[in-house]
């Protein structure tokens, strides 16, 4: 088996701060690996020192088969990055903004035209061609800075959170935009917070937390772990959310949360939802609200480290990083 | 298990002089193809100069001179000076906003020259200081100013100007590189700017008057010296000496600010 992605105790100390704990994690070829955690897990760390745009502190990765640090250059001519802000120059127009790419990768003037046309129409972005990146939306800036990466036709891929902050239908569509690149074979490293779009996207899923793996495998043997949906009752009388709880705990076998009279447990098989309906009539607890919902990250993270993710006091610790980087 | 290998042999070990020479040039591109979309951005480099030339002769001159055109000699090459290092602030301002924006990491994460968004944003902000020396000689001579010296001597004068200039930005990358938000590079340099354009014989014609101490900082500040240098190229009088202390000066700056910089940018990043 080969891998594209290759690394093996990554850390990365700002100061005080220690952003990455050692990391390990293997991509194999032309596969998509999902890296799944809260704000401040670690995750643009992991992906800049495999972008060779910092160095770690210790460990090794081999992107490509080249060490980040050593053979850099070579790295970068196999790589394509998208960062969490979309890195295209907001003056320029989408065309020139790829032109401008594909010069300095030392593609012919004509043919990084070619390209930046063939790329603009692929992300449906012909109309706004020649429109200065500023009058973009959201969505198409993510799309133009995916298609900036793309120019020079790389092997590997790195997605560093390119949905958040975006709504639905433009989610849907990067989603589509990142299935037909790995048809082309590209093995993509995908960071990102939402469980679903680790879901959709990638074959295995790494899963990481305080800057450690905290579990990998597929999406599937994850869900299998912690649950992959969620239940939800709420009683109309408030007094009979305990035995709404004991009720669907023993259905689904697990540990019920109650929360404000909202009882929700995480089951792996939809069909259980229908007994539960039975189970809770025959008991004469009359439902105001059921429903059945994907298991949200925080969920996950409650099943694999007992704790929530915690996302204010992670950010607080990104930023504490990041200022740390900036002034140190 | 092994790592897979990628097209070993089409790779290049390293960024080869051509190659990186292209790069910049294609980044200065960058930097200076904006204007054609923006085209307010050369009248904002054009606006303040025209302002300040005009505000200074019409306020100052007869007050200091007797007249506007004797003190268009003083406070022309003054006023090109100053504004040179006001302008050396968009150096710093324009990569922090590249930094800010991510784009800075996408030119990084390119088989590029290493120092390429640099030069190139450098060359790009030398084209513009130019321009903005061209504008402010073109006010001086439509309200009076007359050349004292020839062509040459003109020319130097804007090789003098620009290589300063050139040595000088680095205080603002170096500002560019500890600041959080392309703004305060502004704020910064109008706090140091002022009073380094102003503690200097840019608008006046000696410091005699001033107090001793204060008197012997401004005689022997960067400022004066470029001033004084500018002046004996565009009107007449002693360059040489003049230059080659401003240039030291420069030159010293750069020593200063460029290792710091990169320091400040590597725990950055």
């Amino acid at each position: 088996m080969t891998y594209a992605i290759q690394a093996d105790g990554l850390v990365k100390r700002f100061g005080d701060t220690q952003a990455l704990a050692g990391v390990s994690l293997t991509a194999p070829a032309g596969a998509v690996l999902g890296v799944l955690g809260p704000n401040g897990a670690g995750k643009t760390t992991m992906t800049r020192i495999l972008a060779t745009l910092i160095e770690p502190t210790a460990g090794t990765a081999l992107v490509g088969g080249f060490d980040v640090v050593r053979e850099s250059h070579k790295v970068r001519q196999l790589i394509g990055l998208t960062g969490q802000y979309a890195g295209v120059d907001e003056m320029l127009t989408g065309t020139e903004n790829l032109v401008l790419i594909g010069r300095l990768l030392g593609i012919p003037r004509r043919e990084s035209k070619a390209r930046a046309a063939e790329l603009l129409e692929r992300f449906q972005l012909t109309d706004a061609a020649e429109r200065a990146a500023k009058t973009y939306s959201g969505g198409m800036r993510r799309r133009l800075d995916l298609a900036a990466s793309l120019v020079g036709r790389p092997q590997i891929l790195f997605l560093d959170e390119p949905t958040t902050g975006l709504d639905p239908r433009s989610r849907n569509g990067l989603w589509d935009i990142v299935r037909g690149l790995t048809d082309d074979g590209v093995t993509v490293l995908l960071t990102t917070q939402y469980l679903e779009e680790a879901d959709q996207l990638a074959d295995d899923i790494i899963v990481i937390d305080r800057g450690e793996v905290i579990a990998h495998g597929t999406s599937d043997m994850l869900k299998a772990q912690v649950g992959g949906q969620v239940l939800e009752v709420r009683p109309v009388e408030a007094a009979q959310a305990g035995t709404a709880a004991r009720i669907v705990g023993e259905l689904a076998d697990a540990d019920p949360e109650l929360r404000d009279g909202l009882v929700s447990v995480p089951i792996t098989d939809p069909g259980l939802m229908p007994v539960a309906v039975r189970r809770l009539d025959d008991a004469g607890v009359a439902v105001g609200e059921l429903s059945l919902r994907k298991s949200s990250l925080d969920e996950v993270f409650f099943a694999l480290t007992g704790h929530h993710t915690d996302d204010i006091d992670a950010e607080a610790g990104e930023l504490a990083a990041d200022k740390e980087g900036a002034s140190a | 298990m092994t790592a897979a290998t990628f097209a070993p042999g089409e790779l290049s070990k390293r960024v080869s002089p051509g190659t990186a020479a292209r790069n910049v040039l294609t980044l200065a591109w960058r930097n200076l193809v904006q204007i054609k979309h923006n085209p307010m951005e050369l009248v904002d480099l054009s606006i303040q100069p025209i302002m300040f030339v005009l505000l200074f002769a019409y306020v100052f001159g007869p007050a200091m001179k007797g007249s506007v055109e004797a003190y268009l000699p003083i406070v022309i090459p003054g006023i090109i000076a100053q504004n040179a290092l006001f302008a050396g602030m968009s150096t710093g301002f324009g990569l922090n906003t590249d930094i800010a924006k991510g784009v800075f990491d996408r030119f990084r994460s390119l088989p590029i020259a290493r120092s390429a968004p640099l030069a190139g944003r450098i060359i790009a902000d030398t084209a513009k200081q130019a321009w903005s020396m061209a504008i402010l000689l073109a006010v001086g001579f439509a309200i009076g100013f007359r050349l004292g010296t020839n062509v040459l001597a003109l020319l130097t004068a804007f090789v003098l100007l620009l290589t300063f200039a050139v040595l000088f930005s680095w205080t603002s990358v170096y500002i560019a590189m500890k600041v959080n938000e392309p703004e305060k590079v502004q704020i910064f340099g109008f706090v140091v700017i002022f009073p380094l354009s102003f503690l200097s014989t840019a608008f006046i014609p000696n410091t005699d008057g001033i107090p001793e101490w204060l008197a012997f900082c401004m005689d022997n500040s960067p400022v004066t010296q470029l001033v004084t240098a500018m002046r004996g190229l565009l009107v007449g009088g002693p360059v040489l000496e003049h230059a080659l202390i401003a240039l030291a000066w420069g030159v010293g700056i750069a020593l200063v600010f460029a290792p710091l910089s990169l320091r400040a940018f590597k725990k950055r990043a």
